[in-house]
């Protein structure tokens, strides 16, 4: 029997690597991709505590989540095809058109 | 005391005559044009009534000995300060309003001549009446406030009257200057009267109880009062050192010159100090100081006036000296006396100042004394009245002048100041010596180019003869006992003076036969030196003298430049430097902070979501520990 423990593990890591690839990476696929990756973090979580819990609720939530985020990615894909229509680049760094301050 | 209702009148009618001509020139300006004479009837009537009325009053008081007294309403009157808009008509009082009304209607009858054809002829009698109505105010003022009132509106209208051809900027900056140089003076009167109220603590201000109660008050703050008041009368008085407005103050038309010099304005100072008698007459110190001032003054401006081309800047600088007479007479106490030549002043000095200006308009507004000898008018009766007047001022015998100046003289003498009465000798000297300088180069030196221009204008001529009646006759008002006489004028004021005249006949006529002796030699030295002067060589104003000892540019280092000097410092350092510095730096502060927070909107996305990441981790971790959850 794998441990309640090594779960929560297992779904924190998932989402510590998301988030590092949303700060550290500078490409948008990248970004996408470790968002996902957040998600099901989040997704792994919540199943493993409503089994833990023999409550369905977190289910429910979780198909919610990956509904949402299939959605989620028809917009996201095409508004990456957008931006890079618009500067042929995909590294998020150039995309500084609503910057204030010195730097515009 | 006697109460009337008709003292105020006196200073109502040219007021009222000033709130006319000024209505009537608004509606002259802006709707339709109002023929001059409209103009002259109000500015000559109001004068006229002015007399008359003062004239019954001191008839009235000629036989029944009395003095009246009019409080309209109380002015102001704040816990034991209770000053009354109070008129006082003394003997004083009603001797000065008498020569005041009538030089001055005789001048307004002058100016109607003057002015003729004049855009501003219905402003001027405006001001003019109004300047009028101030110096009454001055005369017949009850208390101190109500003389600053007087004393103030005279300083407005000598302004407004100087500066009247506005168009010309000279003009402008002369009647600044004398505006400016008699605020000097009045902020000292200010601070005069402010000293002897406090010095007197809570009595009515007004001169019969300040006479009263002067006796309560410490000498010390009478003493600073007395300076303080004299300061005052300094400005208004054209004294060493606030003297420089005068001769500047000839920028104006001549018969304002002929007003400022004779009837208003100028004897202010003299008659304030007479006014204050019972302040003055306790504090001798300051008395000499006055009649020290008087006497430098009288010198100093005779010693110029010998260099001057200008006529009419001679005849001011001889109005500051014959002012320095009066101060050395009131200083001295002999308040009758200063009076009396304030009195014969008035009329010679009026009377030269006509003369001059109608010389000046016969010949197109020149007013060089050796270009108008060049081009000579036919005036024979400018031409006698002038001559009465320089003989008047000169000191001849029989003439109002001589009598007045002597008593002046005799007076100085009599002191022990012997000082005051040599430079008060030597003043006398030279005052003959420029007077016949000016009328022999005007009327005597050869000149073969004589034009027949005859000048006849009947409002300027009559009053130059009745006002040379007076310089003849004015004198014999106060002939002094040696001469038969009865001192009728020093009697009327007696009650003024701490000080008479009381020597022996010998003396008296010995002192009489030198002050003869001193006017002839001046008239003599003139005689040689000007009689024969060739007109086309003109003198220069060069040299110390000729430059009036450089005080106008001493002063305009010391004060002028000084006070510009401290203004461009406060300007570009002060202000701008560390006020606006201090100001800017914040408002700079508050950009560069704002700057530093909008580099937080940098649009870097990674940046936002470590930010993003960094503030929900805060949120939880404070409902961690405050919620306990």
């Amino acid at each position: 029997m794998i441990s309640l423990t090594s779960y929560a593990f297992v779904s924190m890591i998932l989402f510590s690597i998301g988030v590092i690839g949303v700060i550290a990476r500078r490409n948008i696929f990248v970004i996408y991709m470790s968002i996902e990756l957040m998600l099901n973090g989040v997704n792994l979580f919540l199943v493993t505590f409503a089994r833990y819990h023999f409550n369905m609720d977190p289910q429910i939530v979780t198909v919610m989540v990956i509904s949402i985020a299939a959605a989620e990615a028809a917009i996201f894909l095409s508004v990456i095809i957008l931006l890079y229509r618009s500067k042929k680049s995909l590294d998020t760094d150039i995309f500084t058109t609503l910057t204030q301050g010195e730097k515009a | 005391m006697m109460d009337t209702s008709l003292l105020v009148w006196i200073i109502l009618a040219p007021l009222i005559g000033a709130i006319l001509n000024g209505g009537i020139y608004f509606y002259h300006i802006k709707k339709k044009p109002v023929p001059e004479l409209v103009f002259s009837i109000i500015g000559t009537g109001t004068p006229l009534i002015a007399f008359l009325i003062t004239l019954s009053l001191f008839l009235n008081m000629v036989e029944d000995g009395i003095t009246y007294k009019q409080v309209l309403f109380t002015w102001l009157n704040i816990d034991s300060l209770n000053i009354a808009m109070g008129f006082l008509g003394d003997n004083l009082a009603i001797f000065m309003s008498m020569f005041v009304t009538f030089v001055g209607w005789l001048i307004h009858i002058y100016a109607i001549g003057y002015m003729t054809g004049d855009n501003g002829f219905g402003k001027f009698f405006a001001y003019f009446n109004l300047f009028l109505a101030s110096m009454l105010i001055l005369v017949l003022a009850d208390n101190p406030v109500i003389l600053f009132i007087g004393w103030e509106g005279v300083g407005v209208c000598s302004y407004l009257l100087i500066a009247f051809y506005y168009n010309n900027k000279d003009n402008v900056i002369a009647g600044n200057k004398a505006f400016i140089a008699n605020r000097v003076g009045d902020f000292g009167f200010i601070l005069g009267i402010i000293t002897l109220f406090f010095a007197l603590g809570e009595v009515d201000l007004n001169f019969t109880s300040l006479e009263a109660n002067i006796s309560n008050a410490s000498t010390e703050l009478l003493l600073l009062s007395g300076f303080l008041l004299f300061v005052g009368a300094m400005g208004k008085s054209a004294q060493i050192p606030l003297y420089v407005w005068l001769p500047d103050a000839m920028a104006g038309p001549t018969p304002i010159s002929a007003l400022i010099h004779a009837a208003t304005m100028v004897t202010a100072g003299v008659y304030m100090v007479a006014r204050f008698h019972f302040l003055y007459s306790g504090i001798e110190e300051i008395g000499t100081f006055i009649a020290y001032i008087g006497a430098f003054s009288a010198l100093f401006a005779a010693i110029i006036a010998t260099r001057q081309t200008d006529i009419k800047k001679i005849l001011a600088y001889s109005t500051m000296s014959q002012l320095g007479y009066m101060f050395i007479a009131v200083g001295l106490g002999f308040y009758s006396s200063g009076l009396f030549h304030v009195f014969t002043h008035a009329f010679f000095k009026a009377m030269l100042f006509m003369g001059a200006g109608g010389m000046i308009i016969a010949l197109h507004h020149e007013q060089n004394i050796f270009k108008m000898a060049q081009h000579r008018a036919q005036l024979p009766i400018i031409k006698i009245t002038f001559f009465i007047g320089v003989l008047a001022i000169s000191g001849v015998p029989f003439l109002s002048g001589f009598f007045s100046k002597d008593a002046i003289l005799a007076a100085a003498f009599q002191e022990g100041q012997y000082l005051i009465w040599i430079i008060a000798m030597f003043t006398a000297f030279l005052t003959a010596f420029y007077m016949f300088r000016m009328f022999f180069i005007l009327f005597i030196a050869p000149n073969k180019h004589l034009e027949n221009y005859v000048y006849t204008s009947k409002t300027i001529t009559f009053p130059l003869v009745i006002l040379a009646m007076g310089a003849i006759g004015a004198g014999y008002l106060n002939l002094p006992t040696v001469l038969g006489g009865e001192h009728l004028v020093d009697t009327w004021l007696a009650m003024l003076n701490s000080n008479e005249i009381h020597m022996s006949h010998l003396t008296e006529w010995i002192l009489m036969i030198l002050s003869v002796a001193v006017a002839s030699a001046g008239i003599f030295v003139a005689y040689k030196k000007y009689s024969q002067f060739d007109v086309f060589k003109p003198e220069e104003e060069t040299g110390l003298i000729g430059n009036k000892f450089y005080v106008d540019e001493l002063y305009d280092r010391i004060f002028v430049q000084f006070s510009k000097k401290v203004s461009v410092y406060i300007d570009k350092t002060i202000d701008d430097k560390i006020i606006d510095g201090f100001i800017m730096g914040t408002c700079s502060q508050f950009i560069s902070f704002g700057k530093k927070v909008a580099s937080l909107q940098n649009a870097n996305v990674r940046f936002y979501a470590t930010f993003m990441l960094v503030g929900m981790s805060c949120v939880f971790v404070y409902l961690y520990i405050s919620l306990g959850l």
